[in-house]
C-alpha cells in the first residue's frame, strides 16, 4: 500500500510541484490544503503517514504551518510531519524535536530539486525516523564547535555524526562517505563513547541522542 | 543654625563672584567699542568663550550649592567645514584653500545668532546687582556698631534674616536668564530631527544601492548563466544526451546556489524569522546561531512597530557580531523589555571591553540605524570589559497596546456618580419644575420637591438642583478627559528630556 499524504503549501505553483513529484514517486497525496486550519482539519481528521508543510501559510503569513503541525502532533503524537521552508532556523528544529517522539523532518525547499533525496526523506519520515536539514545539522555543529567534547571527534567522526544528526542510517552513511558499514560502526560507537551518549541501532533514537546532547551542550 | 551658617558661606562667595563680575563687565564693555565701532570682529569669539565660561561656573553652582539645576541653552556648534568636491572649501561666495575662515566665520555667526550669548550677557551685566543683595548683610554688624537704629541697619537685618529666601530668589533669576528657552529646546529638536531625518534617508538609500548591486551580480547573473545553459542543453539533448544530463545537473546546482544567495540577501533586508515570531523569537534565533553562549530575557507583551522592530533586531545582531569578532567575548547577555512605550534592550558581554563609537563604524552604524526613531546608544565598555551596550527606542510601542493607569478610585467614584445621578436634581428635580412654576401649576406637586418649600426658598432649591445636575455631568465627562490628556502630557515631557 503506499503513503498516504498531505501537503500543505499556498502556492499554487509549488503545491502542483510537490502533488506531481510524490505522485510520480508512488505516494498518494490524500490532500493538499493552502492554510494553517485546513491544514490542522486534514491532519487530525484524515491521520496521513505522513505531511509535508510548508512554514510559511495564510491567513497570517507567519509561521502558521509550524504552529499547525506542531498543534497536530500534540492532537496525535507521533504524527509525521516533515515542514518545508524557505529558510531553516535551529529554534524551529528544536521546537519540532523537542516533544521527543521523532518522526519530524525539516527541510530547505531547496531540496525537493533532488527528487530521490526528497522522497527517501519523505519515506524516512513516514518511517518515524527524522531528516534534518544539513544547513541546521551545520549551524548545531558550529555553535557548538567550541564546547571540549566535541572538538575530542576526529574530522571524519565528525563528517560521521552530521550525517547522523541529519537522520541516515548506518549504511546511509557508509555509501555517502564511500567506508564500509563496520567502519561506520566503528566511527558511531567512538562518538557515543566520546560524547557520552548509551549506544542505540534506532535511527531515530540516534538522531534523538546527538540532538539532546548538542542542546544539553549549549546550557 | 548649620544650614544658615552655610547659607551665609554661599551667600558670601556668591556675592563675591558677582563684585568680581565687575571687572568682567567692565572689559565686555571695553571691548564692545572696538568691536562694533571699527570693525575688530575676531574679539568676538574670545569674549564669548570668557562668558559662557563664567556663566557654565553659575551654571554650576547653581546645580550644587543652590539645588536648582540649570540646562545649558547654546544651539548645536556648526560642523567642520566639508571641502567641494575639487578640494576647496567655500563659504558663501569665496573660496578657501583651508578650512580655517570657513570655520571660523560658521563658529562667528553660530555664536553671534545664539539668543542664548545675549541672555548670557546680560544675566553678566546684571549679576553685581543680583550678588548686591546677597551682600547686603554684611551691612548688618556695620550698621550695628555706627547707627543701630538706622533704616540702613534695619533694612540690613531684615536681609540677614531672609538670607536663605534671597539665595532662592538668586537661583530663580540664574535659571531665568540662563536655561534654555522654551524656543531654543524647540529650535534644538528641529535641528537634531532634520539631521536624523537626513541621516535616515541616506542611510536606506544606501541599502537600496547594496540590495540592487547584490541582486544584479547574484541572482540575476545567476539566472541568465542558466538560461544559457539550458539553451546548450536544448541543442544537446537530442545529440548528446549524457551531456545534456550533466549540463542539467549543473543548471540545479545553479539554482540552488541562487536560492542560497537570495536567502542570505532577504536575511539582510528583513528574516523571516522575524516576520514570522516577532522580535523576541528572532533574537532568541540569534543568539542560538551566534557562536557565542547566549543568554537572552524577553519582556514583550505586545509586537512593537515593524520598523522599529527591525532596527532593535539588526542592532542587537551588530553588536553580536562585535561581542564575538573584536570584544573576544564568551558569554554574551541579551535583555529586552519596555519602559512605557519605549523599548528598553541591553547587551552585556564579558570580553575585553574598550569599544568606542568613534572608531568601529559598526557602532556608528547602529547609532544612525537607531537614530531614525529617535534611539539612543548608551556604551559602558572600560577596557579589560564587560561591556554594556544599551538603547532606547522610544515611541516603539502603540499608543493602543499602552497600559494607562487607572483612574484613582476616589475619581472613578465621582464620575459613577455623576453619571448615574446627574440627572435627578437637573430634570425632575430642577427644570421640570422650573417648568411647572413658570406656567404657575398649583396642584399636584407629587415628588417635585421644591414645590413643597415656601415660596421664597422655591427659585434658589431649583436653581440649585439645576447647576449641581450640571457640576455632576460636567465632572463626569472631564475627569477622565483630563486623566487621559495628564497622561499623554506626561509622556511629551519624557520625549522633550529623551531629546536634550
Amino acid at each position: 500500500m503506499s503513503l498516504r499524504v498531505v501537503i500543505a503549501e499556498d502556492l499554487h505553483l509549488l503545491r502542483e510541484g510537490l502533488v506531481h513529484l510524490l505522485e510520480a514517486h508512488g505516494l498518494h497525496v490524500a490532500s493538499a490544503v493552502e492554510s494553517g486550519p485546513e491544514l490542522l482539519k486534514a491532519l487530525v481528521e484524515l491521520r496521513p503517514d505522513v505531511a509535508v508543510v510548508d512554514v510559511r501559510l495564510p491567513p497570517t503569513f507567519t509561521d502558521e504551518g509550524l504552529q499547525a503541525a506542531l498543534a497536530a502532533r500534540r492532537a496525535v503524537p507521533g504524527l509525521p510531519v516533515l515542514v518545508l521552508s524557505q529558510h531553516v532556523e535551529q529554534l524551529y528544529a528544536r521546537e519540532l524535536l523537542a516533544d521527543g517522539t521523532g518522526a519530524v523532518g525539516y527541510l530547505l525547499k531547496d531540496r525537493v530539486f533532488n527528487a530521490e533525496q526528497f522522497v527517501d526523506a519523505v519515506r524516512r519520515v513516514a518511517a518515524g525516523g527524522t531528516a534534518m536539514d544539513p544547513e541546521v545539522i551545520a549551524k548545531l555543529l558550529a555553535s557548538t564547535a567550541r564546547h571540549q567534547p566535541l572538538a575530542a571527534l576526529t574530522p571524519r567522526e565528525r563528517e560521521v555524526l552530521e550525517l547522523m544528526a541529519e537522520g541516515r542510517s548506518n549504511s546511509a552513511i557508509s555509501q555517502r562517505l564511500f567506508l564500509s558499514e563496520s567502519a561506520v560502526g566503528k566511527h558511531t560507537a567512538g562518538i557515543f563513547a566520546k560524547l557520552g551518549l548509551a549506544p542505540s541501532d534506532d535511527d531515530n533514537r540516534r538522531v534523538l541522542a546527538v540532538l539532546a546532547y548538542l542542546n544539553a551542550a549549549r546550557g | 543654625m548649620r544650614t544658615y551658617v552655610t547659607a551665609v558661606g554661599k551667600a558670601l562667595a556668591l556675592g563675591a563672584l558677582g563684585v568680581a563680575d565687575v571687572a568682567l563687565v567692565a572689559l565686555v564693555l571695553v571691548t564692545v567699542v572696538p568691536m562694533f565701532g571699527t570693525g575688530m570682529i575676531f574679539l568676538f569669539p574670545p569674549i564669548v568663550w570668557l562668558i559662557r565660561s563664567r556663566t557654565r561656573l553659575a551654571r554650576k553652582l547653581a546645580g550644587t550649592w543652590l539645588g536648582t539645576e540649570v540646562p545649558v541653552p547654546y544651539l548645536p556648534p556648526p560642523p567642520p567645514a566639508r571641502p567641494q568636491p575639487d578640494g576647496w572649501y567655500r563659504h558663501e561666495r569665496q573660496l578657501y584653500k583651508t578650512p580655517r575662515w570657513p570655520d571660523w566665520h560658521n563658529r562667528w555667526k553660530w555664536m553671534f545668532s545664539d539668543p542664548a550669548t545675549w541672555r548670557d550677557t546680560l544675566w553678566l551685566c546684571l549679576n553685581p546687582l543680583a550678588a548686591g543683595v546677597l551682600l547686603l548683610p554684611l551691612a548688618a554688624p556695620v550698621g550695628f556698631l555706627t547707627a543701630p537704629w538706622h533704616p540702613i541697619t534695619l533694612f540690613a537685618v531684615a536681609a540677614a534674616v531672609a538670607l536663605p529666601w534671597s539665595l532662592r530668589g538668586y537661583a530663580w533669576w540664574t535659571r531665568l536668564l540662563l536655561s534654555p528657552t522654551a524656543k531654543s529646546v524647540l529650535a534644538g529638536r528641529i535641528q537634531r530631527l532634520d539631521r536624523i531625518r537626513l541621516e535616515a534617508a541616506d542611510f536606506q538609500a544606501a541599502e537600496l544601492r547594496r540590495i540592487e548591486r547584490d541582486l544584479h551580480d547574484g541572482a540575476q547573473a545567476r539566472l541568465v548563466a542558466m538560461g544559457m545553459t539550458l539553451g546548450a542543453i536544448e541543442e544537446l539533448v537530442d545529440r548528446d544526451p549524457a551531456a545534456a544530463k550533466a549540463l542539467l545537473s549543473k543548471v540545479r546546482e545553479a539554482s540552488s546556489a541562487a536560492l542560497t544567495e537570495l536567502r542570505d540577501l532577504v536575511r539582510g533586508i528583513h528574516p523571516p524569522v522575524l516576520a514570522e515570531r516577532g522580535l523576541g523569537d528572532a533574537v532568541r534565533a540569534l543568539a542560538l546561531d551566534s557562536p557565542l553562549k547566549a543568554t537572552v530575557t524577553v519582556d514583550l507583551t505586545t509586537r512593537p512597530e515593524s520598523p522599529v522592530e527591525s532596527a532593535a533586531y539588526f542592532s542587537i545582531s551588530e553588536l553580536l557580531t562585535n561581542a564575538a569578532r573584536h570584544g573576544g567575548a564568551n558569554h554574551v547577555w541579551i535583555d529586552i523589555s519596555t519602559h512605557d512605550r519605549a523599548l528598553r534592550v541591553t547587551v552585556t558581554d564579558d570580553g575585553c571591553g574598550g569599544a568606542d563609537p568613534s572608531r568601529g563604524s559598526g557602532l556608528r552604524g547602529i547609532e544612525r540605524r537607531l537614530a531614525a526613531f529617535g534611539g539612543v546608544l548608551a556604551i559602558s565598555s572600560p577596557p579589560g570589559g564587560p561591556t554594556t551596550v544599551t538603547f532606547d527606542l522610544p515611541d516603539a510601542l502603540r499608543e493602543a497596546d499602552l497600559v494607562r493607569p487607572p483612574l484613582p478610585r476616589r475619581k472613578a467614584v465621582v464620575v459613577a456618580l455623576g453619571w448615574g445621578l446627574g440627572w435627578l436634581p437637573l430634570f425632575p428635580q430642577g427644570l421640570v419644575v422650573m417648568v411647572m412654576k413658570i406656567n404657575g401649576v398649583k396642584e399636584g406637586f407629587s415628588w417635585f420637591l421644591a414645590l413643597y418649600l415656601p415660596e421664597p426658598w422655591q427659585w434658589p432649591l431649583i436653581i440649585f438642583n439645576i447647576a449641581l445636575g450640571v457640576c455632576l455631568y460636567v465632572a463626569a465627562m472631564g475627569i477622565p478627559i483630563q486623566h487621559s490628556y495628564r497622561c499623554m502630557a506626561q509622556t511629551a515631557w519624557a520625549h522633550l528630556e529623551l531629546g536634550r
